[in-house]
């Protein structure tokens, strides 16, 4: 039996959320931070996240049944259910990130060219990418896929509660790790000193025998990966199934959260962690009895988005950590 | 030959069947070749059409409409309750000449759908949900709803056997007359079993969101409620979530169980499709539709899930005698004396209200037993 927790729920239900829902937002951030440090913004990455959440829950819906199907033609009697099949849904992650490595190369090679401008090409895509998930993802909208696996970590606690909140999902430690190679690898190697001298001067990268265009097109697609996995997290894991509202902007915030944390891989993964409460915290406060203002503490995630667009705007200093190249700063 | 300039319908049919020959337009040909002119019907939907959940339910009987005779069907699915839907019937009216409209989202009401038919008066409207009140709004508009707050009840009857914590929890999107019933309803189901059971109400604000829905019910099942019910678009992320955490379900809208075998209990249902064969009969017929047109359970507006595997001998009992006397017509569950949550009394005693009473529809209050609130 459940114990009463009151208001230590809401905390749990803080903690419980920001692991459950920060990864779509870690792994987008971490995305765009690759592309953002070679000089390019990707507005796309919200279409990229939706199609990534469609195309991996479609990969593992189908692959599980046609497995279901051939156990059935293999031993009629055999007890088999699609959720059985981890595998689809670790293939679907795959899937999805190739998907998403198109999206953003297609964006790369079109903004190679001159005079086409990344943010105005970033929303046609973010269009194109949630109108392509919308069309080809309507048969998946009924079936159940298998989910991906979650680690429990709460078992050391007898409170079901933090049991609960303590289920993480390989992607979200997967993200953890990405954040702190990321951080390493853009200062101290040599490929990650390449894509910063892209993005800050590219006249001295062309200097040094660099060919832009390229480095930046391979970042960018970079970055569209990460985001085609973090649909898929959001699809196959949190809150586990497809339909067409499953984003509901996390994309398009997850971009603004890269400013938030200076182009810092890690300082990505403690916004998404502070965004992911922020978006538990609306409904844990009513669970508990506070209800005046719901629709303010729902807003909480876009409040504070907007928040830090105010903080983090200042005409007296500029930008630190911007890359150079940026159009926005530049 | 002399210029005719207005053809007769055997001209027209021959140039048609002319064209036809040609094979560049054939669809024309046979358009112009049918006898009657079908009875072209828009259908609007605020969600996906198969999102397990309420616009499921009225595509489903869309589906069953398109096997009628002389009968078209328009569909447009995700249109937002703003000015789009009012382009959206415009385009429905115009281009494809649509002469009865049902606008399925509550939102579409007031006032999309009051504007549309002050504009083309030639054009029935019926909405879903809506609170027609003649005098007050157009002729040529009308609504129609089911009383499924009825099956709420039932839903909180099994509820209030199958909890074992004494709380149970509702995922809710807007503090709407309509859902406020259904929480009630539910919490005065399970409390008709035992009156120490509470209902925890959770609302998230939007028709589908499904990140804050599966919060939602995460945070009821982490304050101890282990049976869930929804009042949202698409039920489907509540029902996997909460089975998900080993809570029990009752479903809403559509039959879920396939989504949680084990822990689905059972659910309120819509039917719709009579509601519409009796519109479009009406209009085939060229005879006035009804404004406003309300069923239940006795109607078959609406109907309840099979029981679930878990469902004890003894909630099917309580489920089913109850059941019977809604049936049997003027049964009440809103009947005083009755409270809010916040002490305030509501009805008093000697009113009862059966589930056709008008005063249901504009419920503004969630009765003792449940908490939260409706601001």
């Amino acid at each position: 039996m459940e114990s009463d927790i009151g208001w230590w729920g809401v905390l749990i239900a803080v903690i419980g959320g920001a692991i459950r829902v920060s990864t779509p937002f870690l792994f987008v951030s971490l995305g765009e931070t690759i592309t953002e440090k070679a000089g390019r913004i990707n507005l796309g990455l919200e279409g990229t996240l939706v199609f990534g959440a469609m195309i991996g829950y479609g990969t593992a819906v189908l692959l599980s049944e046609a497995w279901v199907a051939n156990a059935l033609a293999a031993d009629p009697t055999v007890r088999v259910d699609v959720r059985m099949y981890e595998s689809a849904a670790w293939i679907g992650v795959l899937v999805a990130g190739v998907a998403g490595s198109i999206f953003g190369v297609v964006h790369g090679i079109l903004c190679s060219f001159k005079r086409v401008n990344d943010i105005a090409l970033g929303i046609a895509l973010m269009l194109l990418g949630t109108g392509l998930a919308f069309y080809f993802g309507k048969p998946f909208i009924q079936p159940v896929a298998p989910d991906l696996p979650a680690i429990p970590l709460g078992n050391w606690s007898d409170v079901p509660q933090i049991q609960a909140a303590l289920r993480v999902n390989v992607l979200f430690l997967i993200g953890i790790a990405l954040a702190f190679v990321l951080w390493w690898a853009l200062r101290n190697t040599r490929l990650g000193l390449i894509v910063r001298v892209v993005g800050d001067n590219a006249d001295a990268a062309r200097a040094l025998g660099y060919n832009v265009n390229l480095v930046r097109t391979l970042a960018t697609g970079a970055g569209g990966v990460f985001a085609g996995i973090g649909g898929a997290y959001l699809s196959l894991y949190y809150p586990g199934s497809w339909n067409e509202g499953i984003s509901s902007g996390q994309g398009l915030m997850a971009v603004a959260l890269v400013i938030f944390a200076r182009w810092n891989p890690i300082g990505c993964f403690y916004a998404a962690l502070l965004f992911g409460g922020a978006g538990a915290l609306g409904p844990a406060l009513q669970s508990v009895g506070v209800t005046q203002g719901t629709y303010l503490f729902n807003a909480a995630p876009y409040l504070l988005t907007l928040g830090i667009m105010i903080l983090t705007s200042s005409r007296s200093r500029a930008l630190a950590g911007a890359p150079g190249e940026l159009s926005i700063t530049r | 030959m002399p210029l005719k300039l207005t053809p007769s319908r055997r001209d027209f049919l021959r140039t048609g069947a002319a064209v036809g020959a040609m094979g560049a337009m054939a669809p024309l040909a046979s358009k112009v070749a049918f006898a009657q002119t079908p009875l072209v019907v828009g259908f609007i939907y605020v969600g996906p059409r198969d999102d397990y959940g309420y616009n499921q339910a009225h595509a489903e009987a869309a589906a069953l409409l398109k096997e009628l005779p002389d009968i078209t069907i328009v569909e447009e699915e995700n249109v937002p309750e703003t000015v789009a839907v009012q382009r959206s019937m415009e385009s429905m009216i115009n281009l494809d000449g649509a002469s009865l409209m049902f606008p399925t989202s509550f939102g579409y009401f007031d006032p999309h759908m009051l504007a549309m038919a002050a504009r083309y008066p030639d054009v029935q409207f019926r909405h879903c949900g809506g609170l027609w009140q003649e005098g007050v709004h157009p002729a040529n508009t009308g609504s129609y709803f089911g009383y499924i707050g009825m099956g709420q009840y039932l839903n909180g009857v099994i509820a209030g056997h199958m909890s074992r914590t004494k709380r149970i929890g509702f995922v809710a999107a807007k503090p709407i007359p309509q859902v406020l019933l259904n929480v009630n309803s539910f919490a005065l189901g399970a409390r008709s079993v035992d009156p120490s059971i509470q209902c925890q109400v959770i609302f998230t604000g939007e028709w589908s969101m499904a990140v804050r829905e599966a919060e939602a019910t995460n945070a009821l099942i982490d304050q101890r409620a282990d049976v869930i019910t929804m009042h949202v678009d698409g039920p489907k992320v509540v029902v996997e979530t909460a089975a998900g955490r080993g809570a029990y379900v009752c479903g809403y809208h559509a039959n879920q169980s396939p989504l949680a075998p084990e822990l689905y209990l059972t659910g309120a249902e819509w039917n719709w499709v009579e509601v519409y064969r009796t519109f479009v009969a009406a209009a085939q017929a060229g005879e006035p539709l009804p404004n406003f047109v309300r069923g239940g359970l006795a109607e078959g507006f609406v109907k309840m899930s099979p029981y679930g595997p878990a469902v004890t001998e003894a909630a099917i009992a309580n489920a089913e005698a109850v059941k019977a006397e809604i049936l049997a017509g003027g049964y009440s569950v809103i009947k005083g004396p009755l409270a809010d949550n916040t002490g305030v009394e509501r009805v008093p005693a000697g009113t009862a209200y059966v589930e056709t009473a008008i005063e249901l529809e504009s419920m503004d209050y969630l009765v003792e037993g449940v908490l939260g609130s409706t601001s």
